[in-house]
């Protein structure tokens, strides 16, 4: 197996042949990660899904590409048909085919009938993640996210970002 | 989940799974959904096996045999979108629908 792509050079190394300002990469490496232990097995826990990948459901107001730290709150019993994919920043090729490959629903719904997963929340949360401003981010967005993830008490939550 | 093992490093999250896929396949490959199953079982396993904050799991799995992929990604100049500032619908049905408020919750 090749090694991982080295994103934050190859971004950087393309910035500077482009002449953009380079990029202010969050960069949390020397604090403790904040960490909970999982309460309970995964068999028993209410499990909550946010997404960046700019998913929506039609009929839902799409996100705009500059900067949108709002988020869409997406019923998890949603049929996976009416799902859409919108963002500037990665091929939408594949995401439009199968919303599963960043929005895994389907997947999560099986290993709840399977048993795997104990529950879904009712409600998962999407964002379209290409948002330059970490401030925005860790401002604006995240604790929002946060709060109406308490509120529905789940006890993990699995983030999948693009 | 991570496609991006540097930048997850830097973010430093709890506890992240790294699946070496294309940006656009956090989760697998479209329409595979054995492939899927299996790849977030092996990630929700993470939540369960990793104690010490900050761990990395890294899924074995690969996008094709000869990871040709890995030269061309990011290397083609800036092939990004233009940042509208108006809501990019994936057709324009979706718009009418949105505009027509039919389900009205964001």
């Amino acid at each position: 197996m090749s090694a991982p792509i080295e994103y934050i050079t190859r971004i950087r190394e393309n910035y500077a042949r482009l002449g953009y300002k380079p990029y202010a990469w969050v960069d949390k490496r020397s604090e403790p990660p904040p960490w909970a232990p999982l309460a309970k097995p995964l068999t028993r826990c209410r499990l909550g899904l946010v997404a960046s990948g700019g998913i929506y459901v039609s009929g839902q107001v799409a996100f705009h590409w500059r900067d949108d730290t709002t988020f869409r709150e997406v019923p998890t019993d949603v049929p996976t048909a009416q799902l859409r994919a919108t963002h500037f920043a990665y091929d939408l090729t594949d995401a439009r085919r199968d919303p599963n490959v960043v929005f895994p629903i389907d997947t999560l719904r099986r290993l709840v009938a399977e048993g795997s997963v104990g529950s879904l929340a009712e409600v998962a949360y999407t964002f379209m993640g290409g948002i330059y401003s970490a401030r925005r981010v860790a401002e604006e967005l995240a604790p929002r996210l946060t709060e109406h993830l308490l509120a529905a008490r789940v006890d993990a939550a699995l983030l999948v970002p693009v | 989940m991570s496609s991006a093992l540097d930048i997850t490093r830097h973010v430093n999250p709890p506890r992240a799974a790294f699946l070496d896929y294309p940006l656009g396949h956090t989760t697998g490959k479209p329409n595979e959904p054995a492939l899927q199953h299996e790849i977030l079982c092996e990630a929700l396993a993470a939540f369960e096996a990793l104690r010490e904050p900050g761990s990395v799991k890294l899924l074995p799995y690969r996008w094709s045999e000869d990871d040709d992929w890995k030269r061309s990604a990011l290397m083609g100049g800036d092939d990004r979108q233009p940042r509208y500032d108006t809501p990019q619908y994936q057709n324009e049905e979706d718009r009418s629908r949105a505009e027509r408020c039919e389900i009205c919750f964001t």
